[in-house]
């Protein structure tokens, strides 16, 4: 053999190694994207010294990836950015129940499984915003409200493609049933301003603009646009936010969160990691950097979340539910015409 | 005939024939395809899988909008990209006017530009919430809805954009062809009265046919694969409808089953093509070369075809790359720092290794297919060169599970003789991401090369053997340098096609490793454009230096040039 390759033979035998050794080390497959998630994470190494690797993508491919690795999988943990993504995992008998006294204490009941499988990390609401301009706060009230044709061509709202609509209709399937919840879906896609097109933010700058009346949007996506660039700020400036649902069963929330892969090579690091993300210290950057709720209870919100109103009535559904209504929620969409 | 001639031979040179002989190469070449074909067979053979209810659903409700959508869109792309890459291949190699050596190069650059980046900069610019509207507002006293003002996210929208970034495929394989027709071919018919359009139309279009479509077809192909751009849209396409089926309704074999479909019609219009054309044969028929003369334009012609070039330039590439560096500026000190230089160092040889992976097999099959194809063998190849028109995620799933099956097989072998864990041997490897480019991207090597090899007429090869050549040297001397416009293309296709691959490289790549397209899609997708802007400027500049390259070998590449 070639001797200026010999040297590097330990070197090749480490790097193949190292995924798989029992170093100080987690390894996370995130639905989170790197920019959301690495700092937390840096934080965490820097504290506990235990290093975690990372691979980012779509929560339903790194579910087949998962699947397809089985059981060498070298994945710990995996992280999603909705509660549908864990239950589709757990039915899919990918992650393992994880009974841990910190996490059972700080993350409320409706945000992990019963099961133990998943613990939420962070909370998001999704509200209507409307035209400070054109409407009346007292002209909202509920979800349901937006399917009644006064709201004609008066609504923006993004494509049913989007998990998060998939998630609000699930749980309207899950509170009023399958046909209601379809002729809900029908109202809405009658009431449309425009076809259903670009992302949350897009749809506060239409409201701004004057294509729509009123919005349904994720809250921290108007805690971006208010605290960062000149142009989005003066969008959102010109939308107020709403909280629906408020005299009943209250608002709609999605959540982020995560499991423990089963088999997982370093579960007490894993465990670690989860117990860091739902700590103060974790939960205060999620509030403050990306506009988002913490799950645990006494972490101040940011100042701009803060002035819409906090805390508000939260719907207390079991988030797992989400999960269990998605395809139903996603049938609907197609059947009502909603792109 | 040819047997009498080997029988009669020193087995020495007999060796002489051996590139030629179908055995060896013809093996070798069916091989190489099956394995490349591994995971579209894979996406294939779920079509055999029963079928579930979500097929009923799909049928009643949205599947005729995927198919009309991608129909339209198909053919969209079809008219704009081929209408531009074709006028502007026949311009800069027929004629001169101010502007066309720069433009021979500069037309090509639109290529480095990913579909959903060009999308998320020309929504920025014109949405009904951007500058430019805002400006019509502003300046008019206008509301939204008293002006009108073309929709940007709608299916023209898509059709405009992936025109803009796809058009140099056709510009790229167009003008290669039309530089390497022999002008005598135009002259002749000339001297039989055609006036220029009619040249062009009767007898320089049909003789580049060959190349354009190719090159169309590779625009459509990608095409149909596209996910970022109609899903930014909000548009229902075919490629939509997959990803739909997978992550909405959670049915990934009927996901599959669709993906399955979509090849199947890409593979029947392929070979509706070639059945088109039959025996027509497309080798040159004659010797003679000369420079083109390029015809100087009168000014105001010459003018007219300057913007003719200088329009899809601005478009496909000017105007997003200024949109993009301006907002770069704002954000270039936060994002540029160690780690993305390592960004540009991993797309750079990631791109640089998938290009170079991917024309070795190409190769193989180009020569075991030469002039021993045997309909089996022809139709591996045809099949192999599927991965391009499926979304790349699909690919990346093709590719995971047999791989998946390979590792945890070797593994449970392994505990079970030797009680040895070897866990993951590929799975999780840059391996298995650079194979998955190389199922991807296999047809644009492929094609380029077999373009080159058709260059090289047989009796090429004929007069070099009675003249005592080896195979080495044939190779050598005589099909090297004829080949060396075309190999170049497709390594430097593929390195371009890589260095802006993002769904294959987002499922398949290993812990803590990035590449530029991913770092751009991850920002952009959470619409923080202007931190984005960075990688995406970076993918452009990585491109650049080797489309020119390119576009450089081309020029000289004509028979009959001066080197």
């Amino acid at each position: 053999m070639n001797h200026r390759i010999r040297p590097l033979i330990p070197l090749l035998v480490l790097t193949l190694l190292s995924a798989s050794t029992l170093a100080a080390e987690v390894n996370l497959y995130s639905a989170r994207k790197e920019a959301l998630i690495k700092p937390l994470l840096d934080k965490f190494t820097a504290q506990s010294g235990i290093k975690v690797n990372l691979v980012t993508g779509k929560a339903k491919t790194l579910l087949k990836r998962l699947q397809s690795e089985g059981r060498n999988t070298p994945a710990d943990i995996l992280l999603t950015t909705d509660a549908g993504n864990l239950h589709a995992a757990t039915t899919a008998n990918l992650l393992q129940p994880v009974d841990n006294t910190t996490l059972k204490t700080i993350v409320p009941h409706n945000l992990r499984d019963p099961e133990d499988h998943w613990y939420a990390l962070s909370i998001r609401s999704r509200v209507i915003v409307y035209s400070k301009e054109r409407i009346k706060a007292s002209e909202l009230s509920t979800y349901e409200d937006l399917a009644d044709p006064k709201w004609k061509g008066r609504i923006c709202i993004r494509s049913s493609n989007n998990i998060y609509n998939q998630s609000l209709l699930a749980s309207m399937i899950s509170h009023n049933g399958i046909k209601p919840a379809e002729n809900w879906a029908k109202g809405v896609v009658a009431n449309m301003a425009q076809s259903p097109q670009g992302n949350d933010r897009a749809q506060v700058k239409a409201v701004a603009v004057g294509v729509c009346d009123i919005a349904i949007i994720n809250t921290y996506y108007m805690g971006v646009m208010l605290h960062k660039d000149a142009d989005q700020k003066k969008a959102a400036s010109q939308v107020a936010l709403f909280f629906p649902n408020q005299d009943g069963r209250g608002a709609h929330i999605n959540i982020s969160g995560a499991g423990i892969i089963k088999g997982a090579k370093h579960r007490e690091n894993a465990i670690k990691l989860l117990e860091f993300l739902v700590s103060d210290e974790a939960q205060q950057w999620y509030a403050q950097a990306n506009h988002e709720y913490p799950v645990k209870a006494g972490i101040p919100v940011s100042k701009i979340v803060n002035a819409w109103g906090y805390p508000f009535k939260q719907d207390s559904l079991n988030v797992g539910e989400l999960g269990k209504y998605n395809t139903d929620a996603v049938k609907i969409f197609d059947r009502a015409g909603w792109r | 005939m040819q047997q009498s001639i080997t029988d009669n031979l020193t087995p020495s040179a007999r060796l002489r024939f051996a590139f030629n002989l179908p055995s060896g190469w013809t093996l070798a070449a069916a091989f190489v395809a099956l394995i490349i074909a591994t995971p579209i067979l894979t996406i294939l053979g779920f079509l055999f899988y029963p079928s579930s209810d979500t097929w009923q659903h799909l049928a009643d409700t949205v599947l005729a909008d995927y198919v009309i959508n991608s129909l339209l869109l198909m053919l969209g792309v079809a008219v704009g990209a081929g209408s531009i890459g074709i006028c502007t291949a026949w311009l800069t190699s027929m004629y001169s006017f101010p502007g066309r050596q720069i433009f021979v190069w500069s037309l090509l650059l639109p290529l480095a530009m990913p579909a959903y980046i060009i999308a998320f900069t020309y929504t920025g610019i014109f949405e009904v919430a951007g500058p430019v509207q805002e400006w019509i507002r502003e300046s008019f006293n206008l509301r939204y809805g008293e002006y009108w003002f073309p929709e940007i996210r709608s299916l023209g929208g898509a059709i405009c954009m992936l025109s803009l970034v796809l058009y140099p495929y056709v510009y790229l394989l167009a003008r290669a062809a039309f530089l390497d027709q022999s002008i005598c071919a135009l002259e002749a018919s000339r001297t039989l009265g055609c006036g220029p359009w009619r040249s062009f139309f009767f007898v320089a279009l049909p003789l580049a046919r060959p190349a354009i479509v190719t090159g169309l077809s590779l625009a459509l192909m990608e095409t149909l694969a596209d996910y970022g751009t109609v899903q930014y849209f909000g548009i229902s396409t075919f490629t939509t409808g997959i990803f739909r089926t997978w992550f909405g309704l959670d049915d990934s074999v009927a996901a599959a089953q669709l993906s399955g479909l979509l090849m199947t019609f890409v593979f029947v219009l392929i070979l509706l093509e070639r059945w088109s054309r039959r025996q027509a044969r497309f080798h040159h028929a004659t010797n003679r070369y000369r420079t083109i003369p390029n015809i100087k334009l009168p000014s105001l012609m010459g003018w007219i075809a300057t913007t003719a070039c200088l329009l899809p330039l601005f478009f496909g590439f000017l105007l997003p790359v200024g949109q993009l560096t301006q907002w770069a500026i704002a954000t270039f000190g936060e994002m540029v720092n160690d780690s993305f230089y390592e960004l540009m160092m991993n797309s750079f040889l990631l791109a640089g290794a998938a290009a170079l992976l991917t024309l070795i097999p190409a190769l193989i099959l180009g020569y075991g297919n030469r002039n021993h194809a045997t309909p089996i063998s022809r139709f591996l190849v045809r099949l192999s060169g599927m991965g391009y028109a499926i979304p790349g995620t699909v690919i990346a799933i093709g590719v995971l599970i047999p791989f998946g099956i390979l590792d945890n097989g070797i593994d449970a072998w392994m505990i079970k003789y030797f009680d040895i864990n070897t866990g993951l041997i590929f799975s999780g490897t840059i391996f298995i991401l650079l194979f998955a480019y190389m199922v991807r991207f296999f047809t644009v090597s492929l094609n380029t090369v077999e373009s080159g090899l058709g260059k090289i007429r047989p009796s090429m090869d004929e007069a070099a053997k009675t003249m005592g050549y080896s195979g080495i040297k044939i190779l050598r001397h005589i099909h090297l340098p004829i080949m060396k416009g075309s190999l170049l293309t497709a390594l430097v296709v593929v390195f371009v096609d890589v260095l802006k691959e993002l769904p294959t490289t987002l499922v398949l790549r290993p812990f803590n490793f990035n590449t530029l397209a991913v770092r751009a899609f991850e920002l952009a997708s959470d619409e923080r454009l202007a931190d984005s802007s960075t990688a995406a400027i970076a993918i452009v500049l990585v491109s650049i230096i080797p489309v020119v390259l390119l576009s450089r070998t081309i020029a000289h590449s004509r028979p009959g040039q001066p080197q």
